[in-house]
């Protein structure tokens, strides 16, 4: 029919209410701590020497990961996508693997490839050649690479194979040269993807405070969020904290305006597992050229898991009794975050959708350019007149991840409960299904699929955040990332290693059950 | 009575004008060129678009307030009329009550319902395990136990094959002489108004034109009509 | 029958679980490591206060649990704070958390007059950097030949880490004005800066590093515990920063006469014996044994460089803004 419909006008009272309570509790969350660093903050110091390093580190770091990431991803992509292999799907599962990977345990495994006593250091050494460092600058970008050339693959990846496979049969008929192929249907595709990707990873980075945590370190490998962290946590100099904080908050904000404006890619599609047929590339010069990028791909994102798990499981016997408390407290926060997530996203994907206001998903989203530690600040200093902060060090750390897991949450529940609507909801009006009965009997079993991947991202990212409970963290009641920390940093390697094992494995076993949980078949 | 009282809609630069009665009990078929605005007026009266000036009256009384599930209508759309996650019988149920809360006499009611559309037995499947005339018939089931004084059908059993379509739409008129019903069918047949349509509302270049006996119009069509029919 | 006796055990288990005082003591990772000095003298202290339980909480390194102090205030649930040092009480009083610990002229084995009513010493160190004797050959004489080395350092950060901000107050009393000019061309020796003494140390030993900022006693560690020879430190012509650490009864307390009996059994035996072989520092009051073998191999500097008072605090910020800026270019 030629006239589509109009906004349907069945926003029920409550669900404007509902979504604006969550709202309103995210931008509490997100601008409201910024207020209240600030009213708290006596005067606000200058910008010195090094806050001025510490933004160009941002910058730096950011730039150069995001640039190496998409940069590194064309070529593997490409091979990925006109190679057709065994474990090939497999290969494109374990590009979404480091989303859900804890900060610390990918550390622990980096270290153990690229430290001074690392395999890749070893081996130069052998050769007679320096060893590489993971401290500092280097160690910044490789870890923020290991994170991101994933994702930059995944999503040119995509593009690769959003060109019709027509395209390439009818370049094949035409005679095109791969030269031919690259100019007619391949850079232009790369000139759309890539400045999203190269954006979106550039914001990933631009907010990185574990690496930078973990493997930075001195004035000279400081970002932004560190400092911040370091002028509250160490120097309990408000002032400054409120002032980075703001100039970290502009930062994000003006990137993510920019970002809006270049069509952001979607990291979560499915539909990867298939290859184009090329008829240009064949020959044996060439297969072997895609097959070393592959290999080189696969080993770089292997070989530190496979470090945990080899370094890791010899320990795990042994373990000291305090590893598997904190993951038992781990697991707890995560629950917790794991139900404010949907509590929050839920309501405002509702309000979003029946409204159709893309400012309501907007507003929700904002929380991807805020700072955890900036939340976890603010509350900090809510919170102290009236409870002790360290006492609460958990549910704030519950909120504050659900806050942070909010907008992937809202990105795969906005598109689906849309298309319900679209699908459904005129039938589900005319029968008078609003409220309750239309949340139980029509959008939770549809939304299962999302709702799960929601809870099972929300789960993982939770149990292996560390942000705010560095913050917050009382000694005795460290969650297991923490604790993994410590004992990294007393180099207690081996305990390390197994309770790296232990997380890695928590983590994926939870994005693997909530996210399967979501895919059983509601119309079976 | 159906009173449309000088309804306006307008959707961009797209207005359709209606401003006619029809006689309760009467089943009537609305019939035009795609894109003329059929499924918009059916959509003004079941409630889904808001007109732009005009009144929809059931028995005088303005279903302007009155959110489409609130209104005295059934409708069946073209499709997506079943929610694949839930049951053939609590497709049906949800006519009796929305939440799906059902006493065990409503569950006897919707198994009723069930064999008085030939599904007996067939209420614990869910639409996926059904044929697409099998699940036709479902949503009749529905409209059957919401009574509704109205049914609204937009281009019902559009995927039925031509034997099939047949015998759905002898069933449709079965069920709304049973139950008394008034019947308003958005088609783009004329064999469809022809087979169980008292009266024909043609719509053309933006106006819906007042319901006309459908043996009188087909053997004397306007210009319109016998343009579209030409069409076809 | 037999239940109600189970039962009735149960309760008086929980009844003096209940009953028994806890004395909390924040203080650094290092000192409640299993190979610290914590466990033994918990064991020591616990033994002779009449069924207390004295339980160490490690808040990172020596100046974080300062700040953590100032973070919680008067709400902390800290008795006593073990592990700050002469460069941080100025700043620790201005806090007016603690209170005076009472005890009127101590006897101190210290190499300089202490005079201070809210703080007593428990041990005492020169900062010195720590090599490996067998990777290290052209050894730095001074500061300045660091600097000029293409030796890696793994040195703490000052606003968490007592022996980095010693190394700070270091620089600072040799360079003077000319301290940033030295930051920056130590810069490129630096590998990292951790934010507390065990994880650079712990870099250290697994090879991260060539050098290490610790004490001239770590070595002592390697030589009487692991029998190992190899690890020095570095003796500079400048001279060697003088640390001393110490304890201090939070004000707030309501243990007030165990933190008391605390601070008193620091200086006896029980706590002193435990400091050599396990802080590996030089105990406040030199026990009746005497040092342990080992320690007599160890470089002790000719000139100790230290600010007394308030001085360090009053040049605190003006040094850590050149060590912000000096390593950050």
């Amino acid at each position: 029919m030629a006239h589509g419909p109009q906004p349907v006008m069945s926003m029920s009272g409550r669900v404007v209410a509902a979504g604006a309570v969550a709202l309103a509790v995210v931008l509490a969350l997100t601008l409201g701590t910024i207020v209240a660093v600030f009213v708290r903050a006596e005067g606000v110091g200058g910008f010195d020497p090094a806050d001025w390093a510490a933004l160009r580190f941002t910058v730096t770091q950011a730039t150069l990961s995001a640039a190496l990431s998409v940069a590194l991803a064309i070529p593997v992509a490409r091979a990925i996508a006109r190679r057709r292999f065994v474990g090939r799907g497999a290969l494109v599962m374990l590009l979404g693997a480091p989303f859900i990977l804890p900060v610390i345990v990918a550390v622990f495994g980096l270290i153990s490839v690229f430290g001074r006593s690392g395999w890749v250091s070893q081996s130069l050494m052998a050769f007679g050649y320096e060893p590489i460092s993971i401290y500092g600058f280097h160690g910044v970008i490789i870890a923020h690479v290991f994170f991101n050339l994933p994702l930059a693959t995944r999503l040119v990846l995509q593009g690769w194979l959003a060109i019709p496979g027509e395209r390439f049969r009818l370049a094949a008929a035409l005679g095109f040269t791969s030269r031919d192929i690259a100019r007619h249907l391949e850079r232009p595709m790369l000139r759309e993807v890539l400045p999203g990707a190269f954006l979106v990873i550039f914001l990933l980075c631009l907010t990185s405070f574990a690496v930078a945590l973990a493997l930075g370190g001195g004035p000279r490998a400081t970002t932004i969020e560190l400092a911040i962290y370091e002028a509250f946590r160490l120097d309990f100099d408000l002032g400054k904290a409120a002032l980075l904080a703001c100039v970290q908050f502009g930062l994000g904000a003006a990137v993510a305006i920019v970002a809006l404006r270049v069509a952001l890619p979607s990291g979560f599609g499915g539909g990867l597992d298939r290859a184009v047929q090329r008829w240009d590339q064949r020959g044996p010069l060439r297969t072997a050229l895609d097959a070393s990028w592959i290999a080189l791909a696969a080993l770089f994102l292997i070989l530190p898991i496979l470090a945990i798990a080899f370094d890791g499981i010899g320990a795990l016997a042994t373990l000291p009794s305090q590893v598997w408390t904190s993951a038992a407290r781990s697991l707890g926060v995560a629950a917790v975050s794991v139900i404010v997530t949907l509590l929050l996203a839920l309501p405002i994907a509702a309000w979003s959708v029946t409204s159709g206001s893309k400012l309501v998903e907007g507003l929700g989203t904002l929380t991807i350019v805020a700072s955890p530690l900036i939340i976890g600040m603010g509350l900090f200093i809510v919170i102290n007149p009236f409870l002790d902060p360290f006492a609460l060090a958990l549910p704030v750390t519950a909120l504050v991840n659900a806050i942070m897991s909010l907008p992937f949450a809202l990105r795969a529940l906005v598109p689906a409960l849309s298309q319900i609507e679209t699908q459904y909801g005129r039938l589900a009006d005319s029968l008078g299904m609003s409220g309750t009965a239309r949340l139980r009997r029509l959008w939770l079993p549809r939304l299962a699929r999302p709702l799960g991947f929601s809870a099972g991202l929300a789960g993982a990212l939770s149990l292996g955040d560390l942000g705010v409970i560095a913050l917050f963290a009382s000694p005795d009641t460290p969650t297991l990332p923490l604790q993994i920390f410590r004992l990294l940093t007393s180099y207690r390697m081996d305990d390390a290693a197994g309770a790296a094992l232990v997380l890695l494995a928590l983590s994926l076993a939870v994005f693997w059950l909530l996210d399967r949980g979501g895919r059983v078949n509601v119309d079976g | 009575m159906l009173t449309v009282e000088d309804l306006r809609i307008v959707y961009e630069d797209f207005t359709l004008t209606a401003d006619f009665t029809v006689e309760t009990g009467r089943k009537v078929a609305i019939l035009g060129p795609s894109g003329a605005g059929k499924s918009t007026l059916l959509s003004a009266i079941a409630g889904f678009e808001t007109p732009a000036a005009g009144r929809v009256l059931w028995d005088g009384e303005d279903l302007g307030p009155k959110a489409p599930g609130a209104r005295p209508v059934s409708v069946i759309f073209q499709d997506n009329n079943l929610f694949p996650h839930l049951t053939t019988a609590q497709n049906v149920g949800l006519g009796l009550s929305p939440a799906l809360r059902l006493s065990p006499a409503d569950e006897t009611k919707v198994e009723e319902a069930l064999g008085q559309v030939g599904l007996e037995g067939l209420g614990g499947r869910k639409p996926g395990a059904l044929s697409g005339g099998q699940m036709a018939r479902v949503s009749l089931a529905r409209a059957l136990l919401r009574h509704k004084p109205l049914l609204l059908l937009d281009e019902p059993f559009g995927a039925l094959g031509p034997a099939l379509r047949v015998e759905m739409l002898d069933l449709v008129a079965d069920l709304a002489e049973r139950t008394g019903a008034t019947l308003l069918m958005v088609s783009h047949e004329p064999g469809d108004a022809r087979r169980i349509a008292d009266d024909v509302v043609l719509v053309h270049d933006g106006e819906a034109h007042p319901p006309v006996n459908t043996a009188e119009i087909f053997a004397n069509p306007p210009a319109e009509l016998a343009a579209y029919l030409g069409d076809s | 029958m037999k239940t109600t006796t189970i039962i009735a055990a149960g309760l008086a288990t929980l009844a003096t679980g209940a009953s028994a005082e806890t004395l909390t003591v924040y203080t650094y990772d290092s000192f409640v490591a299993e190979w610290g000095p914590g466990p033994m003298i918990e064991e020591a202290f616990e033994a002779q206060c009449d069924g207390c339980d004295l339980e160490f909480v490690a808040v990172g390194d020596g100046a974080e649990i300062l700040s953590r102090l100032q973070l919680e205030g008067t709400r902390t649930e800290a008795d006593v704070v073990l592990g700050l040092d002469s460069n941080l009480t100025a700043a620790a009083r201005d806090t007016k958390l603690f209170a005076q610990h009472g005890v009127t002229d101590p006897q101190l084995d210290l190499p300089i007059e202490w005079d201070d009513d809210m703080f007593l010493p428990f041990d005492w160190g020169y900062f010195a950097f720590v090599y490996d004797k067998t990777r290290v050959e052209d050894v730095p004489a001074s500061l300045e030949e660091l600097a000029a080395s293409d030796l890696t350092v793994v040195i703490q950060d000052p606003r968490s880490s007592t022996p980095g901000l010693g190394l700070m107050l270091w620089v600072k009393s040799v360079f003077g004005a000319e301290a940033q000019g030295y930051w920056e061309d130590l810069s490129d020796n630096i590998l990292t800066v951790t934010k507390g003494w065990s994880e650079a140390y712990g870099m250290f030993t697994e090879g991260e590093a060539d050098m290490v900022l610790s004490y001239t006693t770590s070595p002592a560690y390697h030589l009487i515990a692991e029998d190992d020879d190899t690890k020095a430190a570095a003796a500079f012509e400048n001279g060697h920063y003088l640390q001393i650490e110490v304890a201090g009864k939070v004000a707030s307390t309501e243990q007030d006469a165990l933190a008391d009996q605390f601070l008193d059994f620091m200086l006896t035996d029980g706590f002193q014996s435990a400091i050599p072989t396990t802080n590996w520092m030089y105990p406040a009051k030199t026990p009746r044994d005497g040092l342990p073998d080992g320690f007599d191999r160890l470089h002790v500097p000719d000139t100790a460089l230290v600010y007394l008072g308030s001085e360090a605090q009053d040049i605190r910020d003006e040094a850590l803004e050149e060590w912000r800026t000096g390593l950050s270019q």
